[in-house]
């Protein structure tokens, strides 16, 4: 087959053509598909919201999810005061437009931990969370906090949600982690998910977080049974990871001072 | 090579030359996204399209690829396609998206799209090249939803989600056997299959590369 078609420069045109017609076609499915899968993704992020705060009914349709979470308050939380900011001065149209792990890589907007006060092993953190207040009147009854730490093997990223009181556990999830499948996996497990509600964070009037998982489960005459969570076995230094991830958010790198203001009522 | 028709090019690879059975390609996707029949369909979907699409394509411009670029003009051409269904996917089937996660990318490696690109489309017309793909996602599909149907009734008591055998953590009689949502286990449904697929054609049997000769017993005296 010795014909034009193998000469160096038809090569390259071929090379060429190939190249600029299928970007064309993979641009364009990326740029129109986009906005649908930003939908998508953000009804994703609502629904893990409403699962970590116990209100996810089973199998529900996206109407329902954009309704339920509706009626969630969308705050921004400085967490160096524990006041809250005005998305406008961060040039934000509303706080749900802010990106707090977006935030953690930009320079003006975080800051380094020191490394003996980087329990939960991020390194960085944003200056300001993005948090989500129920209130039912004026009196608030669950509040949904974005937490996140390593674990095993990767950086495990979740929600935590208190009750009214900003101490009591309404419920714990994770939507992103890599962590072992049937060992430190088993942080997705619903039965093992069952046995933070209800935990208390803190001791009255402290804001020393006092959350602890231990081996072995947690008998019904344990001591200060109400801050011990049973351990997963097997996954010891999971169970460390996340037990170091809750101590440090709801510490005072996280959102202690922010919780303990709430707890006055001062915001 | 013979002259094939549409519709044999369409359904021998399903049963009578099937790219997993028979050529023992394309294993590794099977089992990694045969623990449940819904995710599985959605991959099927996917590789047949990607299958379809990548075998017109590279049929179309077959006569203008240069001999020492012709490989990764076809990867070029099954990269692109496999980009447009992951866009697909994610815009339209997130959660099962989410749960495919990196196989939908992984179908670029599937050695059966490549195969069928270099050893069918390079010399057939569009049309034929276009049922050869769909005939050989077909065929993948089969063995695939097979796997997928024992692994996910024996090992979640479900199908495509709903409950045929209620297990015991929810309170029924079924004990689900763990080992089934585990990868080793396709192995033995994909072996059990081809053996049944050979006991059932036995002209897939292939001959042995060679036969032991008798064991013969020399005396030492």
């Amino acid at each position: 087959m010795a014909n034009k078609k193998e000469t160096v420069s038809r090569t390259v045109m071929v090379a060429l053509a190939l190249c600029i017609v299928c970007s064309v076609i993979v641009s364009t499915a990326a740029v129109t598909l986009s906005p649908a899968q930003a939908t998508n993704r953000l009804l994703d992020m609502k629904s893990n919201i409403l699962a970590a705060a116990g209100m996810l009914p089973k199998g529900a349709s996206s109407d329902r999810i954009e309704e339920l979470f509706s009626r969630f308050d969308v705050k921004l939380v400085s967490l160096e005061t524990g006041e809250y900011i005005d998305p406008e001065s961060l040039g934000l149209a509303n706080a749900m437009a802010y990106d707090q792990y977006q935030a953690s890589n930009n320079p003006e907007r975080s800051e380094n931990i020191p490394a003996s006060e980087d329990k939960a092993g991020i390194k960085r953190q944003a200056d300001i969370a993005k948090v989500y207040i129920l209130r039912e009147g004026d009196e608030v009854t669950k509040i949904v906090l974005p937490v996140h730490g390593y674990g095993l093997w990767s950086t495990m990223y979740g929600f935590m949600a208190l009750q009214g009181d900003a101490n009591t556990v309404e419920g714990l999830g994770f939507y992103s982690h890599g962590e072992t499948p049937g060992l430190g996996g088993k942080i997705d497990n619903p039965e093992w998910k069952q046995n933070w509600i209800g935990k208390k964070i803190y001791e009255e009037d402290s804001t020393e977080p006092q959350i602890r998982l231990i081996k072995g489960g947690v008998g019904a005459d344990a001591k200060d049974k109400q801050h011990k969570v049973d351990a997963l076995s097997g996954a010891t230094l999971t169970s460390r990871g996340v037990q170091n991830m809750v101590n440090f958010w709801m510490g005072d790198r996280g959102f202690a001072p922010y919780l303990k203001q709430l707890r006055s009522g001062e915001v | 090579m013979a002259e094939k028709s549409a519709k044999q090019v369409l359904f021998e690879p399903i049963f009578d030359n099937n790219p997993i059975a028979l050529q023992i390609l394309g294993i590794c996707s099977a089992l990694a996204v045969t623990s449940s029949m819904s995710v599985t369909l959605v991959m099927c979907a996917s590789v047949i399209a990607v299958c379809s699409f990548s075998n017109l394509a590279v049929s179309l411009v077959r006569t203008q690829i240069p001999g020492s670029i012709r490989i990764i003009v076809q990867m070029t051409i099954i990269a692109s396609l496999v980009i447009v269904v992951d866009q697909i996917l994610k815009a339209y089937a997130y959660e099962i998206s989410k749960q495919l996660s990196v196989f939908v990318g992984l179908i670029i490696t599937n050695c059966i799209i490549m195969g069928r690109a270099e050893g069918f489309a390079m010399q057939n017309p569009p049309f034929l090249s276009f049922m050869d793909g769909v005939g050989n996602g077909l065929g993948y599909s089969v063995l695939l939803v097979f796997v997928a149907f024992f692994r996910e009734l024996l090992g979640a008591g479900t199908l495509m989600g709903y409950t045929i055998l209620p297990s015991v953590s929810d309170g029924g009689w079924y004990a689900t056997n763990g080992l089934m949502l585990l990868p080793p286990s396709a192995f033995f449904i994909i072996g059990l299959g081809i053996w049944a697929l050979r006991a059932w054609k036995p002209e897939q049997v292939e001959e042995p590369e060679y036969r032991m000769s008798r064991q013969t017993v020399k005396e030492a005296f």
